[in-house]
């Protein structure tokens, strides 16, 4: 028999899918209603009312269309790649702290499903790890485009993975912990991070564009000059899976943006108004996800008006710009926390 | 805890095993990047989560990446692979087996230090690895670091066609 704990974390963990896979499949219906807007057109509007049901529609699609495996490819390398793609896409979601948690009769109901003293790593670790689907998948197609294309990305998701890293490496100095429970907790009453790391949370933006394969930084699957990129070969839902992991990574960084520089579940001023604990601690996970849509639209919004850099751009930005940076950014920091006495 | 340990033992000799036989190259990567995962959970079992997080980031998710790129980009195969000689593979066999010779005696006679239960060690978390390394240790890792600058440097030159 499942200890009660042991059967709320396998529930939590399977809403917290369930939820980013809603909210994935409903983003590629928001961005094609957000473009339409930008570029004032309607947008899908036949599956019914306002075409909400296309990405079912879609999905539907997807499922029915017929698989090719090229004939020339590695059969086990061309399956595993979508499937490394989705599970690293999926897998962030464990650590972000979703909510306060509720309290119902005495017990308290966590909404993290699992409180590692070394969060953002295990972010930073699957994220790494994310890359080899687009590789091995455009490598295994034994495809030129496709082949390029892995090329651009791993080489552009190494490089952008650095100025990440270290553009957290100030965020960690300052909060003194790893524990993304704790960074945010330490956010709360508006003391949110954004403030005292303008430039660390900037730096982490563009590199946050750029892990997730989104325009501006979108070459991996340059139509212009790849076809299309690593995914030239794949048809059916395989196709269908790196698209959906690149809607899903979205969602996350997003979340992880609202939870390390915005605060996270943390809603100035509310708690002056509302005193039941539990109210509170729901609001605040409406709070925490009208953040990540706020992201989401911002992600969508660039897409649509930046247009795709040049590939020596893109290296030089993230080299010769975002790293140097991003060592600025840990020097002042470090200077300012000297100045202020905060070094013990 | 110790039938995990087996298991990740198992995989981990198993993979390394498969990294030398797969014949295709890029294979071989694989395996060696399974082989990385399973180290990595032998460091969770010991409690030292931010060593396993390190070495997932950086063994795996950053020099196995550039290993992979570069067996891409050559696109290495059994084909084009040079003939080695015989002696070659026996001399390569034997000093091999030497090193395992040394390997092995250096661990039966190393003391094994600290005793309790080892997933209980306080070691492998992040501040106490961070004392060690920059209060106790800092000369050595200071010179270790100007160490890998001199390399980077090195590199970026190398990596220059003509030098100025």
């Amino acid at each position: 028999m499942l200890s009660p704990a042991l059967l709320y974390t396998i529930l939590l963990i399977v809403v917290v899918l369930g939820i980013t896979l809603f909210i994935a499949m409903y983003s590629t219906y928001a961005e094609r209603k957000v473009a339409a807007f930008m570029q004032d057109r309607v947008g899908p509007d036949r599956a019914g009312p306002f075409g909400i049901f296309q990405p079912v529609a879609d999905g539907i699609k997807m499922f029915m269309k017929e698989e090719i495996i090229p004939d020339v490819s590695n059969k086990w390398l061309f399956i595993l790649g979508p499937s490394i793609a989705m599970l690293t896409a999926c897998m962030t979601s464990a650590v972000i702290p979703w909510g306060k948690g509720l309290t119902i009769g005495g017990t308290t109901f966590p909404m993290q499903i699992t409180d590692v003293n070394i969060g953002i790593l295990y972010i930073f670790g699957v994220v790494s790890i994310g890359v080899y689907g687009i590789m091995i998948g455009g490598w295994a197609s034994n495809n030129k485009y496709s082949l390029l294309g892995a090329l651009r990305a791993s080489s552009q998701m190494i490089s952008y993975e650095i100025a990440m890293g270290l553009s957290i490496i100030a965020l960690i100095m300052m909060t003194g912990t790893l524990s993304l429970k704790e960074i945010v907790q330490q956010q709360a009453e508006g003391h949110w991070n954004i403030i005292y790391q303008p430039l660390g949370f900037l730096i982490f933006l563009v590199c946050a564009f750029a892990e997730t394969n989104r325009t501006p930084f979108d070459l991996p699957e340059c139509e212009t000059e790849l076809v299309g990129g690593y995914h030239t070969e794949y048809s059916s839902m395989k196709l269908g899976f790196y698209l959906f992991a690149e809607y899903i990574n979205m969602f996350i960084s997003s979340a992880v943006i609202s939870t390390l520089y915005f605060g996270g579940y943390q809603m100035p001023f509310i708690a002056r108004f509302v005193h039941d604990p539990n109210l509170l601690s729901i609001l605040g996970t409406v709070f925490l996800f009208a953040k990540i849509f706020f992201f989401i639209f911002f992600f969508m919004w660039i897409r649509w008006t930046v247009p795709r850099f040049r590939y020596d751009q893109l290296m030089d930005l993230g080299w010769k710009k975002l790293i140097p940076l991003s060592i600025l950014n840990i020097f002042l920091t470090g200077l300012i926390m000297w100045w202020m006495g905060n070094v013990k | 805890m110790l039938s995990i340990f087996y298991f990740l033992s198992f995989l981990a000799i198993l993979c390394a095993l498969m990294v030398v036989v797969s014949k295709n190259p890029v294979h071989s990567v694989l395996y060696l990047i399974l082989t990385f995962f399973a180290i990595a959970g032998h460091y969770v079992l010991l409690n030292a989560q931010f060593l396993a997080a390190v070495h997932v980031i950086v063994y795996a998710g950053a020099i196995m990446v550039l290993f992979l790129y570069v067996i891409m980009m050559l696109n290495l195969n059994a084909a084009v692979e040079p003939n080695k000689k015989s002696w070659l593979k026996i001399a390569a066999t034997a000093s091999g087996g030497l090193l395992m010779v040394v390997l092995v005696g250096i661990f039966r006679s190393a003391v094994t230090s600290g005793t309790g239960n080892p997933s209980q060690s306080q070691v492998g978390l992040v501040h106490n690895l961070g004392v060690a390394l920059y209060r106790d240790f800092m000369r050595p890792f200071e010179v270790s670091s100007i160490l890998f600058l001199a390399a980077m440097v090195g590199a970026v030159m190398l990596g220059k066609k003509e030098i100025h």
